[in-house]
């Protein structure tokens, strides 16, 4: 049976505040699902919901099949779960609280260390292995984190901004590792829409507790990015409004944003112009061009469904 | 893919032991078990030096039971209730706000086995604890009085360590009802110190009535055992001019006071369970 995570028809209110609202999410397969949504829109909520951390008010939720309210034992046997930026016990050492972890699970004390040592070198803490964790930095228990999904050789991991405090090296490692574990079914939520189309196959959508759409990247793209294409242009000097003037005039370019003081996001009409012709005009303005980037056509559509429901 | 094939399914008695065994790791590592018994060993060493220096009667003149009486009788309570509320006060509350519960409940283990692996755990490095002031009470009544052990210290000691149980309980409920961690400590202490000394004198002295539901009424018997004779259940003395006003006071005998320390461990740990089974992990 491929691993599965459905939430259906999933309810959470705190008072007078509904955080989900009839939640319906059915996810099979081996793959990797980003989990889309601004501040407050129910990510962690559900995720919350899914690991056992909090009860539903209405609904259910499953993990392989097991309902997680009434059995979380058994939903959680081959599922493992980052939510948030948890603490580890801070007289313990990585190796002593993954070994914790690994007892839990079931994993043959023979197989342990070996795990252990396996995990820690992939998120390159096999150095600090018997430090106690107490002196760490924020960045190094989120790696110990991330290590401890690694253990027990889950079917379904289910990540809740796993980048979370992390550097910029130490986030390009768990993209690698996220990316590693698509012959699984990994859940992840994040902010980072360039590292949700760089590790994940699909996305789902939600905001005020409602899934607004799964499907695949490029289908969410396609339908809801507005058409046409988008490239980022950046520039060796600061991009003023004559320059970016210059630019919408442009034949095939239909509007442009200047997205920091040397960058100009341009989306264009497909049906007039292709990628290297604009490329070609861009160049032609003499204007410094220095970098050219394909912009991501998930952002676009993110923009557009969550306006759609403001 | 899976590596299923290669787990084995873990019971939740052996999660227990699990979580009893890394709780006692990171406790006996812990600053507060090092502070906790640096106060020990200051309560044990004055208690020494002052008995060494003034020999007060009440320690040397009474024999080798007034001597346990007078130490391990007025101090084992109060190594009980810093023992309870150190361990215990913040053992369930820590894990909401230190987040460490995000670490450990999101995985195949009944929050039951987790609660009780971290009482067990907390209970263990309690019982160290006192198992310590016992020894150095030990070791001065043996200097003072060679060779002479009553069967006394040993029955109150089981009673201390009873005493303990229900402490813990009580502590791991208060712990289990609050999310912040210096509140349920505070709130323990503050309920097993002097809460229930002012009920208990209030229920005598005021109301006349046995205070059978308090802890510390139950818990007397760790040294009333060590009296000869034992206390009187119930005791009135006549105050005033003509004895117009009484004083009534009580004391639990030694089934009552193992009845009240039984009922509150089950109580409590039957109480605090369904609520860290409730409780919620919000922000």
């Amino acid at each position: 049976m491929p691993p599965s995570i459905e939430a259906q028809q999933l309810t959470k209110r705190y008072g007078q505040f509904t955080a989900l609202s009839g939640l319906d999410l059915n996810i099979h397969g081996t793959k990797c699902v980003g989990f889309l949504g601004p501040n407050g829109a129910g990510k962690t909520t559900t995720m919350k919901i899914l690991t056992g951390l909090i009860r539903a008010s209405k609904g259910t939720a499953l993990i392989n099949g097991v309902d997680v309210a009434s059995d979380k034992k058994t939903a959680l046997a081959s599922c493992a779960t980052l939510i948030e930026t948890p603490e580890i016990y801070p007289s313990l050492t990585p190796k002593e609280a993954l070994s914790m972890l690994c007892e839990i699970r079931g994993v043959p004390r023979q197989d342990r260390n070996k795990r252990i040592d396996d995990a820690l070198a992939r998120v390159k803490m096999s150095e600090w292995a018997d430090k106690k964790v107490g002196g760490f930095s924020k960045g190094m228990k989120q790696r110990v984190n991330v290590a401890s999904t690694l253990l027990s050789d889950p079917e379904v991991i289910i990540l809740d901004e796993p980048s979370s405090g992390l550097d910029p090296r130490g986030m390009s490692e768990v993209r690698d590792i996220v990316m590693s574990l698509r012959d699984r079914l990994v859940f992840m939520s994040s902010h980072l829409l360039a590292e949700v189309t760089e590790v994940c196959q699909e996305v789902a959508l939600i905001d005020h507790g409602k899934l607004l759409v799964y499907d695949t990247i490029e289908n969410v793209t396609a339908k809801f990015s507005g058409g046409g294409g988008a490239v980022e242009v950046g520039f060796a000097g600061n991009v003023d409004e004559q320059l970016r003037a210059r630019v919408s005039k442009l034949p095939g370019v239909t509007s442009t944003t200047k997205s920091n003081d040397r960058h100009l996001l341009l989306k264009y009409d497909t049906a007039v112009l292709t990628q290297d012709k604009l490329l070609e005009s861009v160049a032609g303005l003499k204007a410094g061009a220095i970098t050219f980037s394909q912009a991501s056509g998930l952002e676009d559509a993110y923009l557009s469904l969550i306006k759609e429901t403001l | 893919m899976s590596g299923e094939g290669s787990k084995a399914a873990v019971g939740s008695i052996a999660h227990v032991g699990i979580a009893a065994k890394y709780n006692f790791l990171n406790y006996f590592r812990a600053r507060r078990f090092y502070v906790m018994l640096t106060i020990i060993l200051i309560i044990a060493g004055l208690l020494t030096a002052l008995v060494g220096y003034y020999r007060p009667p009440g320690f040397v003149d009474g024999g080798a039971l007034g001597f346990y009486g007078a130490g391990w009788g007025s101090f084992a309570s109060i190594v009980v209730v810093l023992s309870a509320a150190f361990f215990g006060g913040d053992a369930i509350s820590g894990e909401f706000q230190n987040r460490t519960g995000y670490f450990l409940v999101p995985n195949p283990i009944r929050r039951s086995a987790i609660y009780v692996g971290k009482w067990l755990a907390a209970l263990a490095a309690s019982t160290i604890i006192l198992g310590i002031f016992a020894l150095a009470m030990l070791a001065n009544g043996l200097f003072y009085f060679p060779g002479s052990i009553p069967w006394e210290f040993a029955e109150s000691f089981a009673f201390a360590w009873l005493y303990l149980v229900a402490a813990m309980s009580l502590a791991f409920a208060f712990s289990s009802l609050f999310k912040n961690s210096s509140i349920s400590v505070l709130m323990s202490v503050i309920l097993l110190l002097f809460v229930f000394s002012v009920i208990d004198t209030v229920s005598s002295l005021v109301a006349g009535v046995e205070p059978w539901f308090s802890l510390t009424y139950g818990a007397g018997i760790v040294s009333n055992i060590l009296s000869v004779p034992y206390p009187a259940a119930k005791t009135v003395t006549p105050l005033g001019p003509g004895g117009r006003f009484t004083v009534v006071s009580y004391n639990a005998t030694v089934p009552e006071g193992l009845l009240i320390l039984s009922v509150y461990i089950v109580v409590m740990a039957v109480l605090g369970l369904v609520l860290f089974e409730r409780k919620e992990f919000t922000s």
